[in-house]
């Protein structure tokens, strides 16, 4: 297990440096350059020049990969062009909105699929599995934003249970936190836990026609003890993997749910890092999701293992 | 007294009926042979005294064990008695066990649900049952996982957990099927002494009347869901009152009328080869390990020769096949066929000199196109699809024994034994030299068998077709071939004439092969 641990914590790194390598070279090859953006349409060449000596922009292209990825390893972002703050400050202040945003819904959403799939499953072709099914569909379907937008005008807006968006500051206290990031993860919940409860469902389905599940009834089980002893363990295995890809999701593709909300998060810091061509901001931040994505395979790597014993190799 | 008594056990889905009046008695301490072919009813009749029959079938009748009438218990009063007094196993012992539980988990599961240990003496009577099978402490600990055991250790599991409560009746359906021939000996000679030792009844249910002829003290015959015939096994084999029985018997021994034409023409040589894959990598950064699963074979198949290959699974047979068609590369020694060199590169016109028929006819056909698509496939080999396409398809249905209209048909509107026709018909289509029959009767029960090797005997004969047989099976090999291999561990260890191989083998491990194959009685 340390070992599949370690091997799995050696490739980890070896993909994070692939992608530095892959936004760096992105970044450098797509058009539009920062200080001729920063000094307006009539800047003297000479201007430009200098501005791009005072931001770095003009070594070679080998030093400037490297004093960014040597500055990110000792906590150093470098300097966004637009706000004139460390870039390490903007990312600091948003994370801590969307990686709680993200690991809020994704609990809501695990909370919700694993009992509603179970059911439908246990129940399968019965009224309530199709009622279930029925539902997740609908869940699939809807836009987010549109929920989010119902579940405004409802919530905060008819019965003032929430405020309409925007975020207090955790140093606000810890529930009010918490409460006004509650719609925007039931918004992001909702179709997460839709798909979530569908693949556990038909996951659990394929489990239950296992010859092992047959056996295990020949034992004297019965049909809810096959299904908690031995049905569920197995059925998580795929489970797992959707959570992990649902998790990198959550975390950066909520953009569209942070601006409905109004929340300053990484989604929105990296839109507005685009349109105003602050590529120092852009490279950080995408450097700092493929790290998060990466991590969370490497985590569900590791959930696998656990669960799956026909993955860790005897020493 | 007898033990269990099933009196006019009827089972039925709807309207269709799967079991009708099913009567017979069972002693303690005796075995019980159940035989007939697919869809006869015996699983299903296992499955009614398990209580684990699909939810909407209905069963009626009476079966009782001890006293206690099985069929109309509730599903609380079953659950207490499966595994305790009425145990089961199946026959597919890759996935009958859980995959992430261990093996010791999995036995001591049996004591704990049943509330008969806790935890700790569980795993210690655990422990006594896997030794009593066979597997002892030392090499197979009580936190190993079903993926570390070969096919025949897992189903010594399966044993385990099933007598680790001493069950009155255990029922063992198709036990060794999955299993290679020498394991299957094992496994039978285990399930014989705990009979012997435990005073356990068995109730074992096989296809292969061999199996049962050289273990069980009564034998019922099933056809279409009803005992036709049952009785002690040597008055069934000696008597054979029912033509059912006389039928099965026949088919099970049956040797296909050939006049075989062998040229002293060489049409396949296969010279040194070795295919070796790469194992999994020890480390990150290290080279995997090659594993040499052929390891310099060398063989020549005549023109019209029928050469068989034997061996057990594991020895490979299969990586052999599939560099004689040319489907992966060697990495030592050369594959001829008519004097060209067989690889991946191979041009079509050498690859429609040899085809192939598979083991599975379910898996081995695409099930979105009809027969004539099917079997018009290999015209792709060809630069130009000949205009009469649809006439040679007709033809070749009609020389395997089916009719032209099958050509609009669905793959799945036939039986088990009419895909296999279809395959071979497809594997005809091209008028190839050499087909590779890889385990192609394997899945198919007696009689259809019979009726596969009578026509392979008869398409060798008329369009002078040679024949690469791949089997586990040596009593098919030894109906159907004029010369056998014998392979291990990714060599030949013994060739010759099948007839002299058979009766005088020279290698030890041919010897322990024909040792294991379980004999039918001289009728």
């Amino acid at each position: 297990m340390l070992r599949f641990a370690a091997t799995r914590l050696i490739s980890l790194s070896l993909s994070l440096l692939a992608a530095s390598v892959v936004i760096f070279a992105v970044i450098e090859v797509i058009p539009g350059d920062p200080a001729s953006f920063m000094l307006g349409l009539n800047a003297e060449p000479d201007t430009v020049m200098a501005l791009r000596d005072q931001l770095g922009l003009n070594g070679s292209i080998l030093s400037r990969y490297l004093s960014w990825i040597g500055g990110m390893l000792s906590g150093d972002f470098g300097t966004s062009y637009t706000y004139r703050v460390p870039v390490s400050e903007l990312i600091l202040a948003r994370i801590w909105i969307s990686l709680p945003l993200a690991i809020y819904a994704l609990l809501l959403s695990t909370l919700i699929a694993f009992p509603v799939g179970l059911i439908a499953a246990a129940r399968r072709g019965k009224a309530s599995d199709i009622g279930i099914m029925a539902s997740t569909q609908l869940g699939i379907a809807v836009p987010n934003f549109w929920f989010a937008m119902l579940l405004v005008l409802v919530f905060a807006i008819n019965l003032r249970w929430f405020s309409a968006g925007g975020f207090p500051g955790w140093d606000q206290g810890f529930w009010l936190g918490l409460k006004s990031l509650t719609l925007p993860a039931i918004a992001l919940a909702l179709p997460q836990a839709s798909i979530l409860a569908r693949i556990m469902r038909s996951s659990l389905l394929d489990t239950l026609d296992q010859d092992y599940i047959r056996t295990a009834r020949a034992k004297g089980l019965s049909r809810r003890q096959t299904i908690t002893r031995h049905a569920l363990r197995n059925a998580m295995i795929p489970v797992l993997t959707i959570i992990g890809m649902q998790f990198s999701f959550l975390l950066a593709g909520a953009i569209i749910i942070e601006n409905v909300f109004f929340l300053p998060g990484l989604g929105r810091l990296i839109f507005q890092g685009i349109t105003q061509r602050d590529l120092i901001v852009v490279e950080s931040v995408v450097m700092l999701l493929v790290f998060a994505v990466i991590s969370v395979t490497f985590l569900v790597d590791l959930a696998y293992a656990m669960a799956d014993p026909r993955l860790r190799r005897r020493k | 007294m007898s033990l269990l008594s099933v009196k006019n056990l009827c089972l039925a889905i709807g309207t269709l009926e799967i079991l009708r009046n099913i009567s017979f008695n069972l002693g303690k301490g005796e075995v019980f042979g159940v035989v007939g072919e697919s869809g006869s009813g015996k699983s299903m009749t296992a499955l009614a005294l398990m209580g684990l029959t699909p939810g909407f079938a209905i069963t009626s009748g009476r079966a009782e064990l001890d006293g206690t009438d099985l069929i109309n218990l509730s599903e609380g009063e079953m659950c207490a008695l499966r595994g305790n007094q009425i145990a089961m196993i199946f026959q597919e012992p890759m996935t009958a066990l859980n995959p992430v539980q261990t093996i010791g988990d999995q036995v001591a599961e049996t004591l704990i649900i049943h509330k008969r240990a806790n935890r700790r003496e569980a795993r210690k009577i655990a422990r006594e049952k896997l030794n009593r099978v066979g597997l002892p402490a030392e090499q197979f600990p009580l936190d190993r996982y079903p993926h570390e055991l070969s096919g025949g250790q897992r189903q010594r599991v399966s044993i385990a957990l099933a007598i680790a409560l001493r069950p009155k009746l255990l029922i063992a359906d198709e036990p060794t099927t999955a299993l290679d021939v020498t394991t299957q000996a094992q496994i039978l000679d285990l399930l014989k002494s705990l009979v012997a030792e435990e005073g356990m009844a068995l109730m074992l249910i096989t296809h292969d009347l061999a199996v049962v002829a050289g273990i069980a003290d009564q034998v019922a015959v099933m056809q279409n869901g009803e005992i036709v015939e049952v009785g002690p096994t040597a008055q069934i084999f000696r008597q054979m009152r029912h033509p059912y029985t006389r039928q099965l018997f026949a088919a099970s021994g049956h040797v296909p009328a050939r006049d075989p034409q062998t040229e002293d023409a060489p049409l396949l040589t296969v010279t040194d080869a070795v295919r070796t894959y790469a194992m999994p990598r020890s480390g990150l950064f290290s080279r995997p390990p090659p594993f040499p699963a052929v390891n310099g074979v060398s063989f020549t198949l005549n023109k019209g020769e029928n050469l068989g290959l034997v061996g057990e699974s594991g020895c490979g047979k299969s990586t052999l096949t599939r560099a004689i068609l040319g489907l992966e590369p060697l990495q030592g020694g050369q594959i001829s066929l008519l004097g060209q060199p067989v690889g991946p590169k191979m041009p079509n016109s050498l690859r429609s000199a040899v085809q192939v028929v598979f083991q599975d006819p379910y898996g081995s056909f695409n099930p979105r196109w009809k027969v004539a698509r099917l079997v018009a496939e290999p015209f792709h080999l060809q630069p130009n699809v000949p205009a009469d396409w649809h006439q040679q398809v007709a033809d070749a249905l009609v020389s395997v024994g089916m009719v032209e209209r099958d050509m609009d048909k669905y793959i799945h509107e036939f039986s088990g034994g009419q895909r296999q026709r279809i395959a071979i018909a497809r594997a005809l289509i091209l008028r190839p030299e050499l087909i590779v029959l890889d385990e192609a009767v394997s899945a198919l029960d007696v009689s259809i068998r019979a009726q596969i090797l009578d026509l392979l005997a008869d398409l060798s004969d008329r369009l002078d077709l040679s024949y690469l047989f791949i089997s586990h099976d040596l009593g098919v090999v030894r109906a159907i071939t004029d010369r056998v291999l014998v392979m291990k561990d990714g060599k030949i260890v013994e060739s010759g004439p099948t007839g002299q191989v058979f009766t005088n083998p020279q290698h030890a491990y041919t010897q322990q092969l024909i040792a294991a194959t379980p004999r039918l009685p001289d009728a």
